[in-house]
């Protein structure tokens, strides 16, 4: 079920009241039964899928945290008995029977994601590399499955951390992998975070709920009159790269940030608003990503539950372990200390964004993507004493308005330079195009009908005017939380604001032919 | 165990930084993911522990102190 559809709107409309008249103890039900409703929509082999991975973590987190009881109670029960140094090689060998598990599931859990996600790529690599010709297969792509196999995956983690209590009832795990508002785009959230919100009794609070239907409408206003405005610009460049090159990639540049901005940050804003007005306060997921002024800060801001997995679970884990510390160890004995400390960072730092491109998508257009934005990162990191020198020889331009506004930009135009892979989703392709920016930008096109780029002028004025709401809003108040909560708290206030909302969607929503409200950017990840 | 060691290491990598005072090594930005990978390596080295990934948590690494009570739990363990 789309979250831009009359069927989504019709369901809210039922689920919100159902959820606030049963017995407090009975709400999580309503919102499995509405989450598994929901997720229906998508066909009966996604939903077998979401049931295979559901208790594929289920049981694995069981099975692990009941062999970290029986390790704890034999250690409690040897305390007097053991030395330390028993207690430890006990402690050691429990350990690894515990890693062997949590290894099968992770590997039965990523094997349900990789399965229809990378089956096609792989083939057809291989047939490109050995002159095969495997039959590619056409699998069925679950929808959301990147998003609820990394939750799912991160609980199991978490479990064998022993971070977080394994949930030993079925149904109540069950809603923390499928909520349905999260569901299909994120964010990813963690166990200890989500799940004890939605098991917890919800009283309906009128400052709550309109300050969430506020945010819900704010979000289909970033999708349906922002990202999908700009949305018919950029399919006019991207349907003739012939044409549409030179200058013409800079422009898609900036409309690509527009579309993808209001495309996933709206959609993460319908995802907190619903919750909102459940009384579940999900994780933010972005926070001011365009006014950052590097690229490390950048992806600190910019879809955060997907970084702090990719840390958490991937960088670290990777970076401290037993084969990495050795590594570690031998090239700063071999190859002296400045080279030795940054070998092991560096190949865990490549290894995480090469899976992060991955994770975007099976084609060569997000591994390349994740690559370069590693490899900004790392050149930043490098040049990171020079600059040091540099501001300590000019201590005050950190603090220059000017300064700040050429870092932001310097770093909104990196990013969005190596976002157009994710455009043309053709590698050589998005670099030949780079390259007519250079030798051919063709400025004389520009004060010619073609630059008007399928939009007409009122569509341009509408577009300009949104982007400038939207940077205002998210300017004034970071996540807009504080003026939401502040019109929301004057009934009034919050219904004159929504009925404006309301009727600028209506109005102004990119509804006309070909509109196709049924795919946000990131369900297809 | 010698507390002094620790300080030794978190000298060599920022020695402009006074690690008796500062209690936001990670919060104020002082310790990137370079700093914190190789600062596991030296105290993994230095006193026969193992860090692992799980412990990398701000509230951990925020401070000498809070480090070093990290080193002696798991120490304890």
């Amino acid at each position: 079920m789309a979250f831009v559809s009359f069927a989504f709107i019709l369901f809210l409309v039922v689920l919100v009241p159902v959820y606030y008249l049963v017995p407090k103890k009975a709400q999580f039900i309503v919102l499995l039964a509405g989450s598994v409703f929901f997720y229906a929509f998508c066909g009966w082999r996604s939903l077998l899928y979401i049931i295979a991975a559901t208790l594929n973590s289920y049981l694995f987190a069981r099975w692990l945290s009941s062999a970290a009881k029986k390790e704890n109670g034999r250690v409690e029960q040897m305390r007097e008995t053991w030395s330390r140094d028993e207690r430890k090689a006990f402690r050691v060998t429990s350990k690894k029977k515990r890693f062997r598990i949590l290894v099968l599931g992770l590997v039965i859990g990523f094997g349900l994601l990789c399965i229809p996600k990378y089956t096609a790529f792989t083939v057809s690599n291989i047939n490109a590399i050995t002159g095969a010709s495997i039959t590619i297969p056409s699998l069925l792509l679950p929808m959301g499955i990147s998003f609820y196999t990394f939750q799912s995956m991160g609980y199991l983690i978490d479990v064998y951390r022993e971070k977080t209590e394994c949930e030993r009832n079925f149904a109540k795990y069950a809603l923390f992998v499928t909520y349905f508002p999260q569901l299909l785009q994120g964010p990813i959230s963690r166990f200890s975070d989500l799940s004890p919100q939605l098991l917890a009794p919800h009283d309906p609070e009128w400052d709550r709920m309109m300050s969430g239907f506020l945010r819900i409408l704010w979000g289909y206003f970033k999708k349906v009159v922002v990202a999908d405005t700009a949305l018919l610009a950029v399919g006019t460049i991207l349907s003739d790269p012939e044409t549409y090159n030179g200058i013409y990639v800079f422009f898609l540049l900036l409309l690509y940030a527009a579309q993808i901005y209001g495309d996933f940050t709206g959609g993460i804003d319908i995802t907190l608003g619903i919750s909102e007005m459940l009384g579940i306060y999900v994780k933010e997921n972005f926070d001011h990503p365009f006014s950052s002024l590097s690229t490390k800060e950048y992806w600190r801001r910019w879809h955060i539950t997907m970084g702090t997995w990719f840390t958490d679970y991937v960088f670290y884990p990777l970076s401290v372990c037993r084969p990495m510390q050795r590594f570690s160890k031998w090239s700063r004995e071999h190859l002296g200390n400045a080279v030795g400390r940054r070998l092991p960072v560096y190949f865990a730092t490549i290894v995480t964004w090469f899976l992060t491109g991955l994770w975007h998508g099976a084609s060569w257009n997000f591994i390349v993507w994740g690559l370069l934005n590693c490899l900004v990162i790392l050149i930043s990191q490098e040049l990171n004493p020079l600059y040091e020198k540099f501001h300590k020889r000019f201590p005050n331009l950190a603090q220059n308005t000017f300064y700040r506004h050429f870092a932001m930009i310097r770093t909104f135009l990196l990013m969005g330079f190596i976002r157009t892979l994710d455009c043309y989703r053709d590698v050589p392709l998005t670099f030949s195009q780079w390259g007519t920016m250079f030798y051919a930008p063709g400025f004389s096109r520009l004060f010619t009908e073609q630059s008007l780029l399928g939009l007409n002028g009122w569509q341009w004025l509408l577009l300009g005017l949104s982007l400038i709401l939207v940077w205002q809003v998210s300017r004034n108040s970071p996540n807009d939380a504080p003026l939401r909560h502040r019109i929301a708290a004057r009934p009034v206030a919050g219904i004159v604001v929504a009925a404006c909302l309301i009727f600028v969607v209506l109005i102004f929503g990119s509804w006309g032919i070909g509109f196709d409200a049924s795919q946000f950017i990131y369900n297809q990840f | 165990m010698d507390k002094s060691k620790l300080y030794d290491i978190l000298r060599s990598l920022h020695a402009d930084v006074d690690f008796e005072k500062e209690k936001g090594l990670v919060d104020n930005g002082i310790l990137d993911s370079l700093d914190i990978v190789t600062l596991i390596t030296e105290i993994n080295d230095a006193y026969d522990v193992e860090l692992p990934a799980e412990e990398i948590l701000p509230e951990n690494f925020n401070s000498a102190d809070a480090l070093w009570a990290l080193i002696q739990r798991l120490e304890e363990e």
